[in-house]
């Protein structure tokens, strides 16, 4: 492990125990706990290794707090993701969902997907209205509801359009209504505006923002954007280059809020912010890329 | 104007082929009298079709190969989404009759048309049997490689939306298997109605078909072709219908 790793580590662990009371300590549960969460998948085919996305990893999300989980592509950040929304049992580990052990789907998160994830057969107003109805809400209440948050963000007149028929970003807020909706505790978010252009994303990262501070969710920011993890989080985690991925340091980000996606990059703070996270992450993103130029050449 | 304009020159020259090739098949007919034997005169034919729709004697016939396409289509296809969507969904089940799907969809099935004739008598039945084997496969294979196919992501979103097992088959893997089934459309339609003039034409009492059959028998050739053009104006009007459906069905596939 080099210097700089190893400080950052120390960094880190001092905010944590400062940040994240943990649930013996007597105070509020966590929203989320990942204790020595292994993933391993079985090999694809004949003649390869088993591949094991995530080792040990410790994660801890305090109630209402917004942490952000950078690294390089396909380093098993969405694994992790996965396991905190009960989509896929850890191999080894714990989960706990504000102190309860997660079985089945954690049914107390929302989780926003990277890819579309939209029904194409339902407009965007039954779309929003899905999960309420499948929960039983009656379908002039659903309606009511989904409605709603299409106007809060800010989708009003477009409730009776396919997804075929909406834009890249309009997709996503239908997306977000979609998750919000369902009024979680948790947001588990992978890459949600990885796919948008750059003005369309600030708008929705601010919007996201707005949101958050309105009903203190707990939320789970997985990105490999360094940029937007420092404007939207508590906390930023790093996490290693792939396979056998687990955190390799923590940085709070103690800029003030409300903020601005669009002005902060600007603040002496974050500045000072991102060079010292860019020294941890540039390492295991090129360490990635290594390994990825070999697994090419052979 | 210039999309009209193109509109009307297609249309024309359309128009146009179909004028000339019946006047050539006039002329050499009214030339040689082995044309006339092997192709028949198209102004008899005419005559015929007219003949057929003024005394109403093809709505019984007509009506009954379109009753079997209709009944043929629908059996095949519910057979096909419920097998399409019980294998799609178990994966041991379909490792089992994989081969003998595979194996029934090789064999030549207009074979079998003596034998359904055999088993459901020269009534609609053996025409609908014959035409839900046809209609069967092509939605079958359809139903299940879309059910195979739903995004993941789609699926892992609706359980994290709450959906249980159930509210999956009914609310994300039928509707997904419906649109397959919609894109087979022309093709099983198609079909279906190929399976009722075919089962018509190998033995049968009413129908085009039987018509045709009846015709080829006492060798009226200008018979048989009627009901040929008869037939395929049918199948272009079932073709155009379908068209109309989708676009009116399926707003959102839109472009």
């Amino acid at each position: 492990m080099t210097l700089a790793v190893a400080r950052a580590m120390v960094r880190g662990g001092e905010a944590l125990t400062i940040m994240t009371p943990t649930s013996d300590a007597g105070s509020r549960a966590n929203a989320l706990d990942l204790r020595g969460i292994t993933c391993t998948f079985p090999p694809s085919g004949k003649g390869e290794k088993p591949y094991t996305a995530v080792r040990d990893v410790n994660l801890t999300l305090a109630d209402g707090e917004f942490v952000a989980i950078v690294g390089p592509t396909g380093c098993g950040k969405s694994t992790l993701l996965n396991v905190a929304a009960g989509l896929l049992p850890a191999n080894t580990g714990d989960v706990r969902i504000f102190g309860q052990p997660l079985i089945g789907i954690n049914d107390r998160a929302g989780y926003m997907f990277q890819a579309e994830c939209l029904l194409p057969w339902l407009t965007a107003r039954r779309n929003v209205a899905f999960g309420l109805e499948l929960r039983g809400v009656d379908t002039a209440e659903a309606t009511r509801r989904a409605d709603a948050w299409l106007a809060r963000v800010g989708l009003s007149g477009f409730e009776d359009r396919y997804p075929k028929q909406l834009s890249g970003g309009m997709k996503k807020r239908v997306a977000l209504a979609q998750v919000l909706v369902m009024e979680p505790k948790i947001l588990l978010m992978d890459e949600p505006f990885s796919a948008l252009d750059i003005q369309t994303r600030q708008l929705m990262e601010n919007e996201l923002l707005d949101m958050w501070s309105a009903d203190k969710k707990s939320v789970f920011f997985v990105t490999h954007d360094l940029e937007e993890a420092i404007s939207l989080a508590d906390r930023v985690v790093v996490m290693s280059s792939g396979p056998a991925t687990t955190p390799v340091a923590e940085f709070n980000v103690d800029i003030p809020r409300p903020r601005d996606v669009t002005e902060i990059v600007q603040s002496p703070q974050y500045l000072d912010l991102h060079r010292r996270i860019w020294e941890i992450l540039k390492k295991e993103v090129l360490k990635s890329y290594e390994r990825g130029k070999t697994v090419a050449a052979s | 104007m210039n999309n009209a304009k193109r509109h009307s020159i297609i249309w024309g020259a359309r128009l146009a082929i179909i004028v000339a090739l019946l006047i050539a098949w006039q002329i050499s007919i009214e030339h040689s009298r082995i044309a006339a034997f092997f192709l028949g005169s198209p102004k008899k034919i005419g005559e015929t079709l007219v003949e057929w729709f003024t005394t109403g004697s093809i709505y019984k016939h007509l009506g009954i190969t379109l009753m079997e396409t209709m009944l043929s289509f629908l059996i095949g296809t519910g057979f096909a989404l419920i097998l399409g969507l019980w294998l799609a969904l178990n994966d041991m089940c379909a490792a089992i009759f994989d081969p003998f799907i595979k194996g029934l969809n090789s064999m030549p099935r207009l074979i079998m048309a003596p034998i359904f004739a055999v088993w459901f008598g020269l009534g609609i039945w053996s025409k609908v049997a014959l035409g839900v084997t046809l209609v069967f496969f092509v939605v079958f294979f359809n139903v299940f490689q879309g059910i195979r196919e739903v995004s993941p992501v789609l699926i892992a979103n609706a359980k994290m939306l709450g959906a249980s097992r159930q509210q999956l088959v009914r609310r994300v893997y039928i509707p997904s298997a419906l649109s397959w089934v919609f894109s087979s459309l022309h093709l099983s339609v198609g079909l279906a109605f190929v399976g009722a003039v075919i089962g018509e034409y190998l033995g049968s009492s009413a129908g085009v078909g039987y018509l045709i059959l009846e015709a080829e028998g006492t060798f009226d050739i200008e018979t048989v072709l009627a009901g040929v053009i008869l037939l395929t104006t049918c199948a272009l009007i079932l073709d155009f219908a379908i068209t109309l459906f989708e676009n009116s069905l399926l707003k959102w596939q839109g472009k």
